[in-house]
């Protein structure tokens, strides 16, 4: 399919270094015009997926296409893109003026002509009279000026930014956000920029694509993705959230933190279990209980500036967040409403554990090149390949990683109001989803246990 | 004086003993004629002579081509040893440095031998091959050094902003590797302008360097005519290593 709108078409793009992979069947394209921005942690492979566009790099799989033209296999310098480098990457050997007519002297533009876009675009990122300077005596902010106006003045079809905000000082990051909108607005151009601060992204970006773990999580405009995240990664990395075990009863009708909500999303079915999201701010708190949907005590109260945050114990045992512009003192009883509009259902992307095992014999089963005992059955024959389902509550996590049937590392985690939902990836490189009381932390090297009783064997259904 | 700063006092002795003393007694001798008389006599007499003035000649010329081909030996070699995808490993890198770990003289010894065995005319020829044998790796180890430590995305961006990888090469990398180039030229031209045992042995004494003279000069007892003759190669060194210094301001000290 050709859209003569789309002016970048990322087509299956896998990458690994060694072992790792790094992006994994990524497919996504870009309008032209559009100020579009790729966002997740460090490591998610946002970075890798810019330097393969800008031509450093080969993917192992999939193509890379601008204007409809596959550019896969074009080296960087014959590419119409520009970057603006995470460092700025500056010749320390040649002055400003210079730096910016790197370029263009390459492509032998005349003389006069050079003179005329460099005063251009020194106008442009507020830096005339800085022409003769050493790069090396310009603060952060001036030399990151010089980083983009030595990559637009080649007038690419595409600017491509590499966190070029991050070496700066937050007020100075301010400023230099709205500059950077104000300059896409002025150019018209292309810019696909990357960050792990959704903030910036929030604010800059017409179109957030949402990475985790080298695949894409969620593509939408800021207001999209803030307000019905598609799952929750999403609810949890782009600002605040609470982030709740619920059941959709039936359409438009939610149950969590054991009350039942009206809602407005359908479709899911009756009586399926799904992640509920609700933002601190969408929270109602006042002073009386009666007219309330529910009820709690304020555990903690913080002045934020702008808002109070609050933790609120609910007579029905969660914890939720709140913010809001008036303080409630801790012990106080509140009531608590939650409007419909603000409640966002997501589907649950699993609902238990399950992995691809083998039959050893009757009780005994094997995964993740372990073997595991397991609960005496008849039904399966030694050899047999099978599927095994674990409860997220049944996996138990010990200290010390030695003594687990298994070892891994805290991956990720997730708090939902009663309990944590982590995500624990195993030495061998597999997950195991847990839910516990327990408080982990990122990175903490943990065994894994699991109790003959739990561990349940289904027939694989392919 | 502080408690600290006496620390410095065993060097500050060496330094007057060692380099301060020797230099002021040369400037004394080669102003000075037999008898201990002031004279510029010493200094005429070299620029008279037309034999010395060629040896001079003969030395500056011996130590450009040294050091020229010494950097176009070096650099690519740097830059390969430097460039992870063409080396690997660290052995590589070990076996380039390995002969500054044995005595300039034995393998100049050694070296003469090989020629001898291989039954090669000594002449100016072999005193090249043995001065850039003997001085290679001087000059690759400060390039590799910088080529080493030099931030990649300087060449990414230059690739980005539409530089072939020759352009990249010609307009980004050397630029940048000149205070390694410098460095190197200063190991390798210094030695290689004063050096006389190189020639003695490499050329049977049929070629003579400035330096042979003054050894000469120094062991016929010719005090004065000697350290005038090294106060004249001192000044050649000395203006050298002020290229060094003004180029180091420029490229903004990254040594």
């Amino acid at each position: 399919m050709k859209n003569k709108d789309y002016i970048i078409e990322f087509r299956n793009i896998s990458k690994s270094f060694g072992e790792k992979c790094i992006l994994d069947d990524i497919s996504f394209y870009v309008k032209k015009g559009e100020f579009i921005t790729l966002l997740g942690p460090s490591g998610c492979g946002k970075t890798t997926l810019l330097r393969l566009l800008g031509g450093f790099g080969n993917p192992d799989k999939g193509e890379i296409l601008i204007n409809g033209e596959n550019i896969t296999d074009i080296p960087a310098h014959q590419r119409p893109v520009n970057t603006v480098f995470q460092r700025y990457a500056l010749f320390p050997h040649l002055d400003v003026y210079e730096n910016i007519a790197f370029g263009l002297k390459l492509q032998k533009v005349p003389t006069d002509e050079i003179d005329k876009r460099v005063r251009k675009v020194l106008k442009m990122v507020s830096m005339t009279d800085y022409e003769d300077r050493d790069v090396e005596s310009l603060s952060g902010g001036q030399q990151q000026r010089v980083a983009i106006a030595r990559a637009i003045v080649n007038q690419p079809k595409v600017l491509l930014l590499d966190e070029p905000l991050a070496a700066l000082d937050l007020k100075m990051r301010k400023d230099m956000q709205i500059e950077l909108k104000e300059m896409h607005r002025k150019l018209g151009i292309t810019f696909i920029y990357v960050t792990h601060d959704q903030e910036e992204a929030l604010t800059l970006s017409d179109t957030i694509v949402v990475m985790n773990e080298g695949k894409i999580q969620q593509i939408g405009t800021p207001t999209d993705i803030y307000n019905e995240p598609q799952n929750s990664f999403v609810a949890d990395f782009i600002g605040e959230s609470n982030i709740l075990n619920g059941k959709m009863v039936r359409d438009k009708l939610v149950e969590f933190v054991g009350h039942e909500f009206e809602c407005v999303d359908e479709g899911f079915g009756e009586n399926v279990d799904v992640d509920v999201v609700v933002r601190p701010e969408d929270i109602y708190i006042m002073n009386r209980t009666e007219g309330a949907q529910f009820t709690g005590k304020v555990k903690s109260c913080t002045f934020k500036g702008v808002h109070y945050e609050m933790f609120v114990d609910t007579e029905s045992g969660y914890e939720l967040m709140i913010q809001d512009y008036n303080a409630f003192e801790p012990e106080a009883e509140v009531g608590l409403i939650i409007r419909p509009a603000d409640i966002q259902v997501m589907k649950k992307e699993r609902t238990c554990n399950t992995f691809e095992a083998e039959i050893v014999d009757e009780n005994h089963v094997k995964f993740f090149d372990e073997t595991f005992e397991c609960k005496p059955q008849d039904k399966f024959a030694a050899g047999e390949k099978v599927k095994v389902e674990v409860k997220f509550q049944k996996v138990e996590l010990i200290d010390h990683p030695e003594e687990g049937m298994l070892s891994g590392e805290v991956h990720f985690l997730l708090y939902k109001g009663d309990h944590y939902h982590l995500t624990v990836k195993t030495d061998e490189g597999y997950h195991i989803w847990v839910d516990t009381n327990d408080i982990w932390d990122k990175g903490d090297l943990v065994g894994i246990n699991i109790a003959p009783k739990d561990i349940k064997i289904v027939k694989c259904d392919d | 004086m502080t408690k600290r700063s006496s620390w410095a006092l065993p060097y500050a002795i060496f330094l007057v003993l060692f380099v301060a003393l020797p230099l002021i007694l040369i400037m004394v001798y080669a102003f000075q004629d037999g008898s201990g008389n002031f004279t510029f006599g010493n200094f005429t007499k070299f620029f008279k002579d037309a034999d010395a003035i060629g040896t001079f000649a003969l030395s500056l010329e011996v130590a450009i081509e040294t050091t020229a081909v010494c950097i176009l030996l070096g650099y690519p070699a740097a830059w390969i040893l430097a460039n992870r995808k063409l080396n690997k490993s660290a052995v590589t890198i070990v076996l380039f440095i390995m002969p500054m770990w044995i005595n300039a003289l034995m393998r100049t010894l050694a070296t003469a031998e090989l020629f001898h065995v291989l039954g090669v005319q000594l002449g100016k020829g072999t005193l090249l091959i043995g001065m850039v044998y003997d001085y290679l790796p001087f000059m690759i180890y400060p390039i590799y050094n910088i080529l080493n430590k030099m931030d990649k995305s300087y060449a990414e961006a230059a690739r980005d902003l539409g530089a072939t990888p020759w352009q990249v090469f010609w307009k980004v990398q050397v630029p940048l590797s000149m205070p390694g180039i410098i460095s190197g030229v200063m190991m390798v031209f210094m030695p290689t302008v004063s050096t006389f045992a190189i020639s003695e042995f490499l050329t049977n004494n049929k070629i003579k360097l400035f330096g042979t003279i003054i050894q000469e000069n120094i062991n016929s007892s010719m005090w004065n005519y000697g350290a005038a003759l090294s106060l004249v190669m001192l000044v050649i060194i000395g203006i050298t290593s002020l290229l060094q210094d003004n180029k180091k301001e420029v490229s903004g000290g990254t040594v």
